[in-house]
């Protein structure tokens, strides 16, 4: 009898963590692990911040190449995890196949479309926040020309590409603006060097703002602008701290928020398998504005830039996604 | 007219920059491959190298101590490369393939684990870094017309590591035909038992070939890291150990013409750069992928038809068994 008691206390105790810990969420960072000072230490910040007001632990796991993706992703699955949070759009296939094999899991993949019925695809509106950007790139280019530097050539890319162009002939419609690509595998996205060569030939040109959407390819490109003394802007996370004093914003899309708002649905029940578009509107695009580039930015380009996002939010001007037609046109 | 003189000069300028790393490298194997040790972990050592640079000029705050600690990386890479197929007779490709996914996978862990900056290494600021020189009297002559700009951007206004990859031309041309060592290395690709035969080590002389790749490569990859770009980014070398491998082919394993091989890829890809997005008369847009392709694709057609046959040193990848 004894015995029996802390063994009831026990169950007690199991029963009650059981109803607050109705879910058991997980994370799948890409390959950059979670503290890479961009993309995925975004994500892992909105969990710190879920497990913070919810008390839940997220389990995590950071693969160090692409087969342990989907080795992640099913064990993750089997340990009855759910919803798996997949980090980026190398994973879409490894995500879509574990998807079938567990078809009572939930996942959530950031920056990809995957059409299974127990997935939520969470997309951002890239072309608005490049359309922000762009803007304010010909409000500061003195030469009125101005520059973007993509990685791989590929529709995503040239949605910033299109965005980008779009904002800056919005604010001045006799800015020039030139477009170069990296490369067109993969590679493109970790070859510095050629993106600080394609920055500096823009240099000579004559542009003098620069926007590079090209990941690891980025440093080169912020580098080759403070050795010329020119303007860079940073994307995805908010990159003004790397080169600070020549990094005139960042485009940020708030990957953070869209794993957070992923788990808080699933433990309200209101998550749901669908497509959600992160746009401006919703917050999930936006320029940065924070103590490395506070000097770069006028009071007036300021209230100019809060304008342009209120008429993008309401709808005023609409910002052409390429993606939806492969074709830039506005 | 002056604007196309100043563009066309703008993209030799970048030529240099482009094809200082090849150079290095290209130089690296023809040391290896004159020895007769196929090498094509060029790649894989200029990435530790590059990793090595970044690394530890970001923690000393010193270019040349990353410099050494990149040569020193790559020695021993290439040492192991040696130890395989010298000593134990292994295939020399394989052992090369082994080498390159070592050095991809190994940067890439320890820069995680070291900076946690997702395999990257912190930026460096401008002391630990290579910057670019200005020759005595640049900017004084700038205003000449041609002769001066070619001086002031062209010849001048390098870091010191691009004039080190020119210097090693001739260097690599003296140590190879005028020296006792060239001889030896030069024989012993040809025709190891002739050396083994005059009393010769073939294994010393292969050992200290491959340590020499190990050197260039080291102050490529440094290059890469510390002077071209200012902190390393996984698998930043991009492939140009194995550019630098077509290009030393493609000069027929000698000096000079690899120098001219190098600097013919690194134009196109300064080229390409350029051309990306143009219009040109009659043609319009190129695409970017094809002009991606272009090297390659004058590889083999110059090596098809036109620069004739490329013979590769005799006893190249050949491992040598001493006669009984």
């Amino acid at each position: 009898m004894k015995r029996l008691i802390p063994t009831l206390a026990i169950a007690g105790l199991m029963c009650t963590n059981a109803l607050a810990n109705d879910i058991s969420p997980a994370v799948v960072y890409d390959k950059a692990g979670k503290n890479d000072k961009s993309f995925n230490e975004a994500v892992y910040n909105g969990i710190l911040k879920f497990t913070k007001d919810t008390d839940i632990k997220v389990r995590e796991v950071e693969p160090t190449n692409e087969a342990q993706v989907s080795q992640g992703l099913s064990k993750l699955a089997k340990r009855k995890s759910s919803p798996i949070v997949a980090v980026g759009f190398s994973m879409a296939n490894a995500l879509e196949a574990a998807a079938k094999e567990f078809p009572e899991t939930k996942f959530t993949i950031i920056d990809m479309v995957v059409e299974q019925p127990n997935v939520q695809s969470v997309v951002f509106a890239e072309h608005e926040g490049s359309f922000l950007v762009g803007a304010l790139a010909a409000m500061k280019s003195e030469s009125a020309k101005v520059g973007f530097i993509g990685g791989m050539d590929i529709p995503l890319i040239r949605k910033f590409a299109c965005g980008y162009e779009q904002g800056a002939k919005y604010q001045n419609a006799s800015v020039e603006v030139m477009s170069n690509m990296i490369g067109s595998t993969g590679a493109a996205f970790n070859n510095p060097s050629k993106g600080g060569e394609l920055a500096k030939s823009q240099f000579d040109k004559g542009a003098d703002v620069v926007f590079a959407a090209a990941g690891g390819s980025g440093t080169g490109v912020y580098q080759a602008a403070k050795d010329g003394g020119k303007y860079a802007i940073g994307v995805d996370s908010n990159q003004n701290h790397l080169q600070p004093g020549t990094m005139l914003t960042s485009m940020v899309k708030r990957v953070g928020d869209a794993a957070y708002s992923s788990f808080m649905d699933a433990k309200n029940g209101e998550w749901e398998a669908s497509v959600k578009v992160m746009d401006l509107k919703a917050g999930g695009v936006d320029w940065a504005l924070d103590e490395h580039n506070r000097d770069l930015i006028t009071p007036a380009m300021e209230k100019r830039m809060g304008e342009l996002k209120a008429l993008i939010a309401s709808g005023y001007i609409k910002v052409h996604d390429y993606m939806s037609d492969n074709t830039c046109t506005y | 007219m002056n604007d196309w003189f100043t563009i066309f000069i703008l993209t030799l300028d970048a030529t240099m920059r482009v094809s200082t790393p090849l150079i290095l490298a290209a130089l690296a194997g023809l040391f290896s491959e004159r020895s007769g040790v196929v090498d094509i972990s060029l790649e894989g050592k200029m990435l530790a190298g590059a990793f090595a640079a970044a690394a530890v000029a970001s923690i000393a705050g010193s270019a040349w101590i990353g410099l050494l600690a990149a040569i020193a990386v790559s020695i021993v890479l290439a040492l192991l490369h040696g130890f395989a197929c010298i000593t134990h007779r292994g295939n020399q490709v394989v052992s090369g393939v082994a080498i390159n996914i070592l050095a991809a996978g190994l940067t890439m862990v320890l820069g995680l684990h070291w900076f946690k900056q997702g395999g990257q290494t912190p930026r460096l600021d401008n002391e630990a870094r290579f910057l670019s020189l200005d020759l005595p009297g640049a900017q004084a002559v700038a205003d000449v017309p041609y002769l001066g700009k070619i001086y002031e951007e062209l010849i001048s206004g390098h870091n010191i590591l691009v004039y080190v990859a020119f210097l090693m031309v001739p260097f690599t041309y003296w140590v190879v035909y005028k020296t006792r060592f060239g001889l030896r290395l030069r024989a012993v690709g040809e025709n190891p038992n002739a050396v083994d035969t005059a009393g010769i080590s073939v294994v010393k002389i292969r050992y200290l070939a491959v340590i020499c790749t190990g050197i260039l490569c080291g102050i490529a990859g440094a290059y890469i890291s510390t002077a071209h770009n200012a902190q390393f980014v996984r698998d930043m070398t991009a492939g140009q150990g194995f550019i630098a491998l077509a290009a030393l082919i493609f000069g027929k394993w000698r000096p000079f013409q690899v120098l001219f091989a190098c600097l013919l890829f690194g134009f196109l890809d300064a080229l390409a750069v350029r051309l990306q997005g143009v219009s040109l008369p009659g043609i319009g847009e190129i695409p970017v992928q094809f002009i991606e392709a272009l090297p390659y694709l004058l590889t083999v057609i110059l090596l098809a038809g036109f620069i004739g046959k490329a013979v590769a040193p005799k006893a190249s990848g050949i491992p040598y068994v001493k006669e009984r």
